[in-house]
Formats: structure tokens, C-alpha cells, sequence
């Protein structure tokens, strides 16, 4: 017989264990398969790896597993400079986003509160259409002879078309674009709920326009900056379409190379290991901020 | 009787004077027209209803509203366009608004910073604030771990810390429950008392607007009803709406009928007979006039007698409050009026009783007049 005591805690129980659940089914486990990879030796079949486990001819089951894709990332300096340059764009994209996001996300929390939801909208809107059509009509934009040349030329600013297209100008132009709702969002969140009072009492107490912002509204949106950036910042490691489509030859991000070690040279154990690699990366910055919060959480 | 009430400011140059003040939001007027001068070390309450625009004017004090037209004085300089970075006033806030990502002490010594003062002599005033509001303990805290009575200290040492010549208090005691309201109400006049500040207080409570202030403003429908001292808007109110707003109060319409001395003699249809009342302006005869008394300001009479100022009726109603009980009596005119007597014997035999008639009168000098 069970007690109601006992209920109550397999109820409990089960709900913290959905979560952990959904995240061994939907994350531990393929990445484990990821790391399985990863430690295999390529091969010419389907699948194009050797298992780790194998059946030698003496029958004896044997494990193999070859370090050497981990090997490869460490010595050959294409890939440290592809993650050097992912990690580059992805910081200079997210330190462009806060420029352009903030701006836009205070202009929307200030408004006349009839205005916010269609100024939200036309920040939500262009989801409606595919990214990849939205990438594409850049380049048409960005070309020699396309629109921005077109109208710089006919402005008088310059003679001859610009090299825009194909650029690390235009990968950050293109990221920055696509990435721009994930920051615009949460700060909006967090503006359109800080207090006006707090202005008000900074300003009664002495404080001009100018450093109302930088000692109230900016610490108070810490959060929704953090959130922001972080959804701007990860994704943009991993970005590979928009630098295949809009960048150069030179453009060097471990997103593109991860997609042509999978997909040209389908050298599967090699792009695992690399994804591996990126995802130890992205979890370091977020442990690290975790400890920090910990810690102020302790002090107060 | 005098009726301009005897005020021991009025010397002085006001520090405070706004002058023809009117605030519009669109088609509504918030502030319709307002003057009123407010001298040094007044504790000056600005009361009414919610939406009467008293919050509106504090804000303009502030500097958060700009007046629509008329402009406000402080020490006689104009400050009408002054953004309120730049007053010498301060505010604390019916929210209290402290910065939550700040400390206790960070918050009170914000407008210190502002105005650059050096470290150690911010460290000195915070502590004396912190002193101030007997806080000293809670110092490293943050808002959201302080109890509502802890904030609203905070929020008040941190309005006085740069001793403004001014402080503004919107509804300080709002938020507080009832025992710490009545507690924090005689603190506040004794703080404002040692500092010498003029202090401005916005309330919609009549109780504490008349426990704390040397004047009042009472306001409605963004025009000023009366001003005085809380003893001369209570005893004389000038308007029907400043009679009721003060606790109850018996109106009897009249016609006057003679002017005597310091006197009117009044005709009373609802009262049923004449009514005396002290009233020493000039008042034309005939004029339609209002009579009010105060509940506690009627006797019982053992007997009826022809005197002025005195009616009979039934008690109908009996409201027992402990110290005090209400009478609610029937006139023959069908007026219905109230008074109180003090429950002065613990389990007495109840002297009145349900249906009895009873004889009530009042003195001249206890009425007033109400013209408007």
C-alpha cells in the first residue's frame, strides 16, 4: 500500500524528471553518438565510419578508438583558425547587434504602448519568410551592380560599385540582419517592465538624462542583454549558411568547415570531433557566468 | 470669529508660491488654476480624492510635469523650466522607487554622488541617515530583502540625504499597515521638525493630513476647496464637499433672517426653528445659507426649552464604537441628524435608548456657515 506521502513524491519526482529526461533523449544521447563518431575511423561504406567495437578475425571483440581526429584539430592550424575566426565573428556580430538591437528595443519600450505591438511585429515579421530567401535577397542587395551600389552611385558617393558582396563586411551585415530579433526580444522584455519611477528618483536626485541611462536602465537590462547576446552569440559560432552565401574564400568559420568535412569530404569522425569540440567551447562561457551569478548570489 | 485662519507663516517670503497653475492631459483638467503659497519649515499637505490633482502639482513641484500654463516660484526665483535634475527639491516616491540593484547605503548616497560630493563626507551623511531613520544595521541590503516599513526608511532617508530645502512626500504612509502608519506619522513631524525642512505631503487620508500638517490644501476636481490649518478647515469648513470630507457633519439649509453683534440668525425649515450662529462678515439678508455642526459638538437638553439652536427628534439608530457612540436622530422635518456622546461609564444603564425623544442644542460659536 502506498502512503499519500509516497504519492506526493513520485508526482514530484516525476515532473523535476521531464526535464532531464527531454535533455538525455534530446541532447546527451545524440551527442554521445556524436562523440562515438568522433572516435571512429573513416571509412569508404554507409555509414561512411568503423564501428568502435569490432569483430576481428580471431573472434575476439575488440574496441578501437582513434584519437587522431582530435589529433588533427589540435595540430593543423586550419581548424584553431577557423575556430579563432568563429569565435571572432561571432563576437564582433554580437557586439553589432547590441549596437543596432539596443536602440531599437528601447525606441519600441518607450513608445506609446499602442505602437509596440505592430513595432514588434515588423521586428517579428521577416521570420515569416525563409531565412534562406531572406540571405539570398541580400545578395542582390550587395552585389556589384545591385540595389546599394546602384543607390551610392547615384547619391554621388562613389564612381565605381563597391566590393561589398562576398566580404567579411557582408557576413556580418547578413548575421547581423538575421540575428537582430533574438536581441531586439528579450531586451525589449526587460526595458518595457523597468520602472519609470526609477528615472524619475535618479533625476530628483540629481542625476542628468545621460547617466540615467548608464547607471539605472543600463545594470537594470543586464539580464536581457546577457539573454541576448548569448541567443545572438551561440548560433553565430555555428553559422555556416550566411558565410557560404554572402562571404569570401577567406572566410573561415567552423560552422562551414564542419559542413564541408560532413557533406564534401564525408569524413563524418572528423566533423564529430569538431562539433565536439565547438560544443565544449559554447558550454565554457556559460558554466563560467553560472559560477559568477552563484557567487554574487552568495555575497548578498 | 475670524475666518482667515491665523497662520504663523504668512510673514515670511514664500519659499514655495505657484501661481495660476493648470495642468491639461488632453481635454481633462488635472490642475485647473491653482495658487497657493507655501512658507519655510511648513509641513504642508496637499489632500483629496484619488484624481483630484494633487499628485499632479506635487509632480510639477518635481519638475516631471511641465505646467500647462501659470508658472512656480522657489525663494522667489522662477522654476517653471528647470528639469529636476536641477532642483533644490527632493521627492520620495508613493512606490519609494529605490534602485534594486543598489545597496541601502548606495541608494542613500546616490544623490551625493550626483552632486560630487567628496567620499568620505558621503560616507559620514549616509551614516547620519542611516542614523536619521534608525536603519543602521541594514546598511549592506538590498530593497527587495528589507521588510515595506525598511523601504519606505530607505526611501525617505535617501529623499532627505542631500537636505533639500524641500521635500515632496507622495502618500509616505500609503503602503503601510495601520499601526506603523500611525507610529511613522509622528516620526515624520518630529524628523521634519529637527531638519527644519519645508515638507509637502500628497495623501488622500484626512486622518493623517490632519495629524501631521500646519496647513492644508484640501483639492477637488484639480481646484483648491480650502486652505487653513487642520483646526480651522475642520471647525469652519467653507463648502459642503470640506465639511463631509472631514469626518460627519449635520447640514441644515436656512434663509437669514437678521444680523446681530457677532451674530446671524438663521430660519431653518429642516431644523424646524431658528438657528444663531457666530458669523461677523458682512452677509445680505434673505441669502440662502448652510448651517453645519459637528456631532460632538450637540448636547442633550433635559427639557425642551424655545432657545435658538435647538431641535427634538427620535433616536433611530445607535452605533455603539467603544470610546464613543453615534446617535442617528429623526427630525419632524424629516432631517435625519447625528451626534455622539462619550460612553463615559463601562456598563452603565444605557441613558438613551431606541425611540426615545430627545432635545439636542449646540452653542452659536460651535457652528459654521457655509456660503458656497
Amino acid at each position: 500500500m502506498m502512503s499519500p506521502v509516497q504519492k506526493v513524491n513520485w508526482g514530484r519526482l516525476g515532473i523535476a524528471a521531464l526535464p532531464w529526461f527531454w535533455l538525455g533523449l534530446f541532447f546527451v544521447l545524440p551527442f554521445l553518438f556524436v562523440l562515438k563518431i568522433s572516435l571512429a575511423e573513416p571509412q569508404l561504406a554507409q555509414p561512411p565510419y568503423m564501428e568502435l567495437i569490432r569483430e576481428f578475425e580471431d573472434g575476439i571483440m575488440t574496441l578501437v578508438v582513434n584519437f587522431s581526429n582530435y589529433q588533427l584539430l589540435l595540430e593543423d592550424s586550419l581548424y584553431i583558425n577557423a575556430l579563432l575566426g568563429s569565435i571572432k565573428v561571432a563576437a564582433v556580430s554580437t557586439l553589432l547587434a547590441i549596437l543596432v538591437g539596443y536602440p531599437m528595443a528601447y525606441g519600441i519600450a518607450r513608445a506609446p504602448s499602442h505602437w509596440r505591438l505592430p513595432l514588434l511585429m515588423l521586428i517579428i515579421l521577416p521570420f515569416w519568410t525563409s531565412f534562406l530567401i531572406r540571405v539570398y535577397a541580400w545578395i542582390g542587395i550587395l552585389k556589384n551592380n545591385g540595389l546599394l551600389n546602384q543607390f551610392l552611385m547615384w547619391l554621388g558617393v562613389t564612381d565605381a560599385p563597391i566590393d561589398i558582396l562576398y566580404t567579411q563586411t557582408a557576413v556580418y551585415i547578413g548575421i547581423v540582419y538575421s540575428y537582430l530579433p533574438f536581441i531586439v526580444l528579450p531586451l525589449y522584455a526587460t526595458l518595457v517592465r523597468l520602472d519609470q519611477s526609477l528615472l524619475e528618483a535618479a533625476a530628483d536626485l540629481g542625476c542628468p538624462p545621460i547617466k540615467q541611462f548608464l547607471l539605472i536602465t543600463l545594470p537594470l537590462s543586464l539580464p536581457g542583454l546577457i539573454a541576448g547576446s548569448m541567443l545572438v552569440f551561440i548560433p553565430v559560432m555555428g553559422e555556416f549558411v550566411i558565410p557560404d552565401l554572402l562571404g569570401g574564400p577567406n572566410t573561415l568559420m567552423i560552422g562551414k568547415l564542419m559542413w564541408t568535412e560532413f557533406f564534401a569530404n564525408k569524413d563524418w569522425p572528423l566533423a564529430s570531433a569538431l562539433a565536439a569540440v565547438l560544443l565544449v567551447v559554447l558550454i565554457i562561457p556559460f558554466v563560467l557566468l553560472r559560477h559568477m551569478e552563484q557567487r554574487s548570489e552568495e555575497v548578498e | 470669529m475670524n475666518y482667515s485662519a491665523p497662520n504663523p507663516f504668512v510673514d515670511e517670503e514664500p519659499i514655495v508660491r505657484i501661481d495660476g497653475v493648470t495642468k491639461t492631459f488632453g481635454s481633462t483638467y488635472a490642475v485647473d488654476d491653482v495658487s497657493l503659497q507655501i512658507f519655510r519649515g511648513e509641513f504642508f499637505s496637499l489632500l483629496g480624492s484619488s484624481g483630484c490633482g494633487k499628485t499632479t502639482l506635487l509632480r510639477m513641484l518635481a519638475g516631471f510635469e511641465t505646467p500647462s500654463t501659470g508658472r512656480i516660484y522657489i525663494d522667489g526665483k522662477d522654476i517653471t523650466d528647470v528639469p529636476p535634475y536641477r532642483r533644490p527639491i527632493n521627492m520620495m516616491f508613493q512606490s519609494y522607487a529605490l534602485f534594486p540593484h543598489m545597496s541601502v547605503i548606495d541608494n542613500i548616497a546616490f544623490g551625493l554622488k550626483q552632486e560630487g560630493m567628496p567620499k568620505e563626507s558621503i560616507k559620514e551623511r549616509v551614516e547620519e541617515m542611516l542614523d536619521l531613520v534608525q536603519i543602521s544595521a541594514l546598511g549592506s541590503r538590498k530593497p527587495h530583502q528589507l521588510s515595506g516599513g525598511q523601504r519606505q526608511r530607505v526611501a525617505l532617508a535617501r529623499s532627505l540625504a542631500k537636505h533639500p530645502r524641500i521635500l515632496l512626500l507622495d502618500e509616505p504612509l500609503g503602503a503601510l499597515d495601520k499601526k506603523l502608519r500611525e507610529r511613522t506619522q509622528f516620526e515624520l513631524v518630529n524628523i521634519q521638525e529637527r531638519l527644519g525642512i519645508t515638507f509637502i505631503v500628497v495623501t488622500h487620508d484626512q486622518e493623517e493630513a490632519m495629524t501631521m500638517s500646519s496647513r492644508v490644501a484640501l483639492m477637488r476636481e484639480g481646484r483648491i476647496e480650502q486652505i487653513d490649518t487642520p483646526r480651522m478647515i475642520y471647525e469652519f469648513p467653507r463648502s459642503r464637499y470640506a465639511a463631509s470630507f472631514f469626518g460627519s457633519i449635520n447640514l441644515f439649509t436656512g434663509v437669514v433672517e437678521s444680523q446681530d453683534d457677532e451674530c446671524i440668525n438663521i430660519h431653518s425649515d429642516e431644523a424646524g426653528g431658528m438657528l444663531r450662529v457666530n458669523y461677523s462678515h458682512p452677509i445680505a439678508i434673505g441669502s440662502d445659507v448652510t448651517v453645519a455642526v459637528r456631532p460632538e459638538k450637540v448636547r442633550l437638553l433635559p427639557e425642551i426649552s424655545g432657545e435658538p439652536n435647538t431641535v427634538e427628534g427620535v433616536i433611530e439608530e445607535i452605533a455603539y464604537l467603544g470610546d464613543v457612540s453615534i446617535y442617528h436622530v429623526d427630525l419632524a422635518s424629516g432631517k435625519r441628524m447625528q451626534f455622539t456622546q462619550p460612553n463615559t461609564q463601562a456598563l452603565a444603564e444605557q441613558p438613551l435608548d431606541w425611540g426615545q425623544r430627545v432635545t439636542l442644542s449646540w452653542q452659536p460659536q460651535a457652528a459654521g456657515v457655509l456660503t458656497e
